[in-house]
């Protein structure tokens, strides 16, 4: 493999990292729907660069996948929702920026520390894509965690995914069967998330998580 | 017909009938004729799963049958069969109520076989691919239909399970990926590196720092779905909120597929010697959820809650068994998983009732059960006999070769899974008192319920605990031969 092949890929999947992090500070929901449509279209863009070295013609299909779904299709849908829900001005955090931030450095630098020590004997391309997902994995999950808002907890799992589809097209050869169903699991997901938001707001009004807090546990 | 011809369209029937079902579920109005219809469904795939004893196809790069899964397809299917039959009757109730209403009732049978077909495909998968699919699918049926009676709780529990069964499926997936990753350089590319049977064979030769960190993945992504402790906290709600007939269905068959995934790791981890010993891991996991569960039982006012905490804790004791390893761990594993399937559907199938004639699920609102609905106290007494692990019913055996096996090789464990077991069983018999006995509380109408399914299991794990014919012995220590 050529260096400016690896280079490219490398440029990538760091910047999808990047932008997990851009996410996890956005206090809008606007401006964060966009900046995981950016995360998307990274991913779009990181795959089929897979595609195109990886000489996988069937990768060019996840990544039309991602740019029309990811990038396009889902931020529209949740823009139009959050206007006719009359949520788009604020977001709630859990967790303030500054701990959140410190939190997701520690994930990244574990996800490296974890997956370049246990990857020695991989080729090297792999190994590092394998890093980054792994870190796209965790800071996606944090960002469910710190968020209390359901549309921003959704993101937060979408940009999971992201990481996923990331490690999925980076192990060399992977069978079509799993990019396919990576994608096409999303959407149910999303269908799902879209009944759900619909339901949530016709019973309580709000789709702040923490209202259906107050239903859990035992009936007293 | 020749023998082959039938092999294979048994495996067909597991998986065509219940997607064909689905689809004819999906469009026809009749709630009666669609309950029916569902019932049929059931029974047909039982049949097919049947037919699998008497000969199977031959593994091919998508789907295999072998005596380990052909063992869980067959408790998958029967359970299925008997639920959809105490699913028709509790349906029917609901309907009266206006609880549901028939479009949702035709969206409820529908889900219920495409439950069933995800699976039995998790069940039948070669490919460890197709099989995190199917379980994604079993996932996102499962949270449509806690959500179904679209109260607050309804939708809280779902929205829970969701989010969490997501992360868990996510987490399930990377581990996947690096199964493949690490399958890559010895297997090469494509489809044989995710296909199980290949992945078995050439395990050795993987990169064990690898598999170590897959297994991880798959412990966490896997485990979450089983339900276990610390990972355990969407089953209470989605047990609690959703129709009575899927908590039995979640309790008795989806945690047990979820387990048959790890399983099928654990295998490929013990086919590398230089891997690390998954039997510990899940030993840990398995006793956490064992005492944490035990001590949750004892605060319950929800009757449905309770016995969620009472599936922790069982699922608890089955990966304990199958973390010790060895036959005869690994046998009562097996028993062990069987039994609790078949009692606790049953218990569900008395709950469900229940609380349809009570009208709450609050423990203290119902009292005195024997003496309003006799044949309901006393069926639902004897299945907390059971699960509760008492002689002479099929889980006090399975306990028994559990604990007997264990204080022969690690003493201290032993002690601390008695502990468990027997805090839980006094936390069960402290509300079992309140439910069955005592002054009548609530309405006292006649239940209009189908008896049948639950005597019938009940009626197996009380045979099972007396008697197990030697040929089922000898198909189990074949089984728990292969999990090594």
């Amino acid at each position: 493999m050529s260096g400016i092949d690896f280079d490219i890929a490398h440029l990538l999947a760091g910047s999808l990292v990047l932008i997990s992090f851009l996410e996890l500070y956005q206090d809008r929901l606007y401006s964060l729907l966009n900046i995981y449509a950016l995360h998307a279209l990274v991913l779009a863009a990181s795959v089929a660069w897979q595609a195109l070295i990886q000489d996988a013609p069937h990768l060019y299909v996840t990544a039309g996948i991602a740019l029309v779904f990811k990038a396009i299709v889902i931020p529209v849908a949740l823009h139009r929702i959050i206007v006719r829900l009359g949520i788009h001005r604020e977001i709630e955090k859990a967790v303030g920026v500054g701990p959140a931030m410190l939190a997701g450095i520690g994930l990244v630098a574990l996800s490296m520390v974890v997956m370049l020590r246990v990857t020695q004997d991989a080729d090297p391309l792999a190994r590092e894509d394998l890093a980054f997902a792994l870190s796209v994995v965790l800071l996606g999950l944090l960002m469910m965690v710190t968020r209390r808002n359901a549309v921003s907890q959704v993101v937060g799992f979408m940009s999971l995914e992201n990481g996923l589809v990331l490690a999925a097209t980076g192990a060399k050869g992977m069978p079509l069967v799993v990019e396919i169903s990576v994608a096409f699991s999303i959407l149910i997901a999303f269908i799902v998330i879209g009944i759900f938001l619909f339901r949530i707001r016709e019973r309580f009004d709000t789709v702040d998580v923490r209202e259906l807090d107050r239903f859990r546990g035992e009936r007293r | 017909m020749t023998f082959d011809a039938v092999a294979s369209n048994g495996l067909a029937g597991v998986l065509a009938i219940p997607a064909v079902a689905a689809a004819l579920l999906a469009v026809l109005p009749d709630y009666r004729a669609t309950a029916r219809l569902n019932v049929l469904a059931a029974t047909l795939t039982l049949i097919c799963a049947l037919s699998l004893f008497f000969g199977r196809p031959p593994p091919n790069s998508y789907l295999l049958v072998d005596d380990l899964n052909g063992t869980f397809i067959a408790l998958t299917t029967f359970v299925g069969f008997t639920t959809s039959i105490f699913s028709a009757s509790y349906i029917a109730h609901e309907l009266e109520t206006g609880r549901l209403t028939p479009p949702f009732v035709r969206f409820y049978h529908a889900m219920y076989q495409v439950l069933m077909f995800a699976m039995n495909l998790a069940l039948v998968a070669n490919n460890i691919g197709l099989m995190w699919v199917a379980i994604e699918l079993a996932t996102l049926t499962t949270v449509l239909m806690v959500g179904i009676y679209r109260t607050h709780e309804a939708l809280e529990a779902a929205w829970k399970y969701f989010i969490l069964g997501s992360v868990g499926i996510a987490l399930a997936l990377f581990g996947t990926i690096l199964v493949y990753m690490a399958a890559r350089p010895v297997i090469g590319e494509g489809l044989d590196a995710m296909e199980w049977t290949v992945l078995v064979s050439r395990a050795g030769a993987f990169d064990p720092a690898l598999l170590d960190l897959a297994f991880v993945f798959l412990l966490l992504g896997y485990g979450t779905k089983v339900g276990l402790a610390p990972l355990h906290a969407w089953l209470p709600d989605a047990h609690a909120e959703g129709p009575t007939p899927i908590s039995a269905v979640l309790s008795g068959l989806l945690l047990n597929v979820a387990l048959y995934a790890l399983l099928r790791f654990k295998i490929l981890l013990a086919a590398n010697a230089a891997a690390l010993a998954p039997g510990p891991l899940m030993v840990t996991l398995g006793l956490l959820s064992l005492v944490f569960a035990a001590f949750m039982l004892y605060r319950r006012r929800d009757i449905k809650r309770l016995f969620a905490y009472s599936s922790i804790e069982h699922m608890g004791i089955i990966a304990f068994a199958f973390g010790m390893g060895g036959p005869i761990a690994n046998f009562a594993g097996l028993l062990h998983m069987t039994m609790h399937s078949l009692t606790k559907s049953a218990i569900f199938f008395a709950v469900g009732h229940v609380a349809q004639v009570k009208g709450t699920q609050r423990i203290a609102d119902m009292g005195g059960l024997t003496a309003t609905h006799p044949v309901l106290g006393w069926g639902l007494i004897l299945g907390i006999i059971a699960i509760a692990g008492l002689p002479p019913l099929g889980i006090f055996m399975s306990e028994f070769l559990v604990v007997t096996s264990t204080f022969a090789r690690a003493p201290l464990l032993a002690i601390i899974l008695v502990f468990g077991i027997l805090v839980a069983l006094a936390g069960l018999f402290l509300r079992l008192n309140g439910i069955a006995f005592g002054e009548p509380r609530g309405p006292s109408a006649k239940a209009q319920a189908s008896y049948v399914p639950m005597f019938a299991h009940l009626a197996i794990v009380l045979v099972a605990g007396i008697y197990i014919p030697p040929a089922l012995v000898a198909w189990f220590q074949n089984v728990a031969r292969l999990l090594g």
